[in-house]
């Protein structure tokens, strides 16, 4: 059974949510951060890194400069402006998206497409089971493949049950975050940001197939607009498991990296305790 | 003028300082974060023209094709999955680079435009926006960014994270504001944006928001000697402005607070002209 937690808008409390829910779980003995542009779950627990190893989830392409005669056909060929000419041929790495599509054109079998490393990928122990991140090379192609690959080695180290932390937005990374997951809860926050990327969250995992649940976070900060989400829930047939209050030791807990229910003061632990109780009801673990 | 609004971490506040500053500075404001774009709720734009954004997608003419699998092989995404009688598209994972009909002997292959967002733009402001169950918004944001051309200042608003389209909204600007919090998390993931910006050698300055006082953060940026152009105070009233979809400005102290971080951009970038 795999629970993914995500929210659309980013910052909404995704990995305060997840690393309570892993410190309260017996079960869920597999964590996967699957934030690997900017993955934090790690911060929250002591871990000792099991193994590592360099993930290549793209490719580019490079040029063989003696054998390039200057004709430029790959420059028009590229769509994606990634090649120009001057004195030889320019290569941003940035823009070229590893295509391939410059060979074909190449008269002089002067262009190949090499592997690039886009991230490295850790294994870590905790002290309740095991951690499955990564740590994207800032500005590289392919996070959803980077993903993809976290949740393999999440997979391989057997049929556990997993606690995965997604990320934010819509997009390739969050598509490969849900894909094959059981059920999603869906962190949200009471303002009109939070509720309008929430409705784009829970378009997508229909279609996944993916059963969601919401907690809504900060719900006092705006009555009103907490308000508007449960109404939404409602016509959408969701379950919100969980309010949490606005709880300045949320910060404190973040900044000492430690899971805020090990506060017992806080309120906001307090309240993710018994959101955590719910799902264990709803989802039977 | 292109200044570019990026974090790393998500919801630190680039919407509130990329929306706010470009009302203080009287810049236009375009939203690329097409993933999950916000702007529109604070600066409530006029009515605006949309138009589709689309990938050129492989058709495969069934009479011409040899089903020698070229195409199948050229395709760096697997996108094309050859079967004994036909050639399937995935066109999720199509990136629209025509190598495909490049290696075709029989020119079966042709293409057809294929929507996969649209951008929207009105007088200062435009917007992109990113169909859903489509992974790559970078197409939008190359294409939202060459329809703005003629806004001649522009804050650029990036989406969350380090990754292809976040390069996308950073290329070619001129400057860009790295919006953190002071917490570990973000931290570590301005680290991670600080890696990025200066790997493509664009000129930045960090904005703290949700400043509660001095902090690791503050020191950190003292140790590295990076430019902060400003600190955003934590106040519930703020977050309740911000929940409503107003803007900050709208409350004077805050205003103040942006018309400062305006006078110290402009003299940075006055220098840096100069």
């Amino acid at each position: 059974m795999k629970v993914v937690v995500i929210s659309g808008k980013g910052g909404t409390g995704k990995t305060t949510l997840t690393s309570a829910y892993a410190a309260l779980s017996k079960s869920m003995t597999v964590k996967v951060d699957c934030d690997v542009d900017a993955s934090n779950l790690h911060l929250m627990f002591p871990t000792k890194v099991n193994h590592t190893y360099k993930f290549s989830g793209a490719k580019v392409i490079r040029v063989d400069e003696k054998k390039c005669m200057g004709c430029e056909k790959c420059v028009d060929i590229c769509r994606f402006g990634a090649l120009t000419f001057k004195d030889g041929l320019i290569i941003d790495d940035l823009k070229c998206e590893g295509c391939g599509a410059c060979r074909w054109v190449c008269k002089a079998s002067a262009l190949s497409l090499h592997k690039e490393i886009t991230g490295d990928i850790m294994l870590e122990e905790m002290e309740k089971g095991f951690l499955s991140r990564a740590e994207m090379i800032s500005g590289q192609e392919g996070s959803g493949k980077l993903v993809a690959a976290v949740r393999e080695q999440a997979d391989d180290i057997g049929r556990m049950n997993q606690l995965l932390d997604g990320s934010p937005g819509v997009g390739c990374s969050v598509i490969a975050s849900v894909t094959g997951t059981d059920y999603a809860v869906v962190v949200t926050e009471p303002t009109q940001s939070g509720i309008e990327d929430m409705k784009r969250v829970f378009e997508l995992i229909e279609h996944f197939e993916v059963k969601p649940f919401v907690v809504i976070n900060k719900y006092d900060l705006n009555h009103q607009k907490t308000n508007d989400v449960e109404k939404l829930c409602i016509e959408k047939n969701i379950d919100i498991i969980g309010k949490i209050p606005f709880d300045a030791l949320v910060k404190e807990a973040i900044n000492q990296g430690l899971p805020i229910i090990h506060f017992k003061e806080s309120i906001a632990g307090q309240a993710i305790r018994e959101s955590f109780i719910v799902l264990k009801e709803r989802i039977g673990v | 003028m292109d200044i570019v609004v990026l974090s790393g971490k998500g919801g630190t506040g680039k919407t509130t300082v990329a929306t706010n500053l470009s009302k203080v500075m009287s810049y236009a404001y375009v939203d690329c974060d097409v993933e999950e774009p916000n702007g529109y709720i604070f600066l409530k734009p006029e009515q605006s023209t949309a138009m589709d954004v689309t990938l050129n997608n492989p058709v495969i003419d069934s009479d011409k094709c040899v089903h020698c699998h070229a195409c199948v092989t050229s395709c760096e995404y697997n996108a094309l999955v050859g079967l004994l009688d036909k050639i399937i598209l995935f066109e999720e994972l199509c990136h629209g680079c025509g190598a495909c009909q490049l290696v075709c002997k029989t020119d079966a292959i042709t293409e057809i435009e294929r929507p996969i967002g649209e951008i929207r733009i009105s007088e200062r402001f435009a917007m992109g926006m990113l169909n859903l169950k489509e992974p790559m918004g970078g197409p939008i944001i190359t294409e939202l960014k060459k329809k703005t051309n003629h806004f001649n200042n522009r804050i650029i608003d990036a989406p969350p994270g380090t990754s292809c389209s976040v390069v996308k909204s950073v290329e070619e600007s001129d400057f860009a504001i790295l919006v953190t919090e002071p917490t570990t998390f973000g931290l570590h993931d301005l680290i991670k944006a600080i890696e990025l910006i200066e790997m493509m050698k664009v000129p930045y300055g960090v904005i703290i928001n949700r400043y509660d006082g001095y902090s690791f953060m503050d020191e950190y940026l003292e140790y590295k000697d990076i430019l902060c152009l400003g600190k955003i105070p934590f106040s519930k009233s703020a977050a309740m402005l911000y929940s409503e979809g107003h803007l900050l400005i709208e409350d004077d102290s805050y205003k103040t607070c942006f018309v400062a971080m305006k006078k110290n951009l402009e003299a940075l970038l006055e220098r840096r002209s100069s």
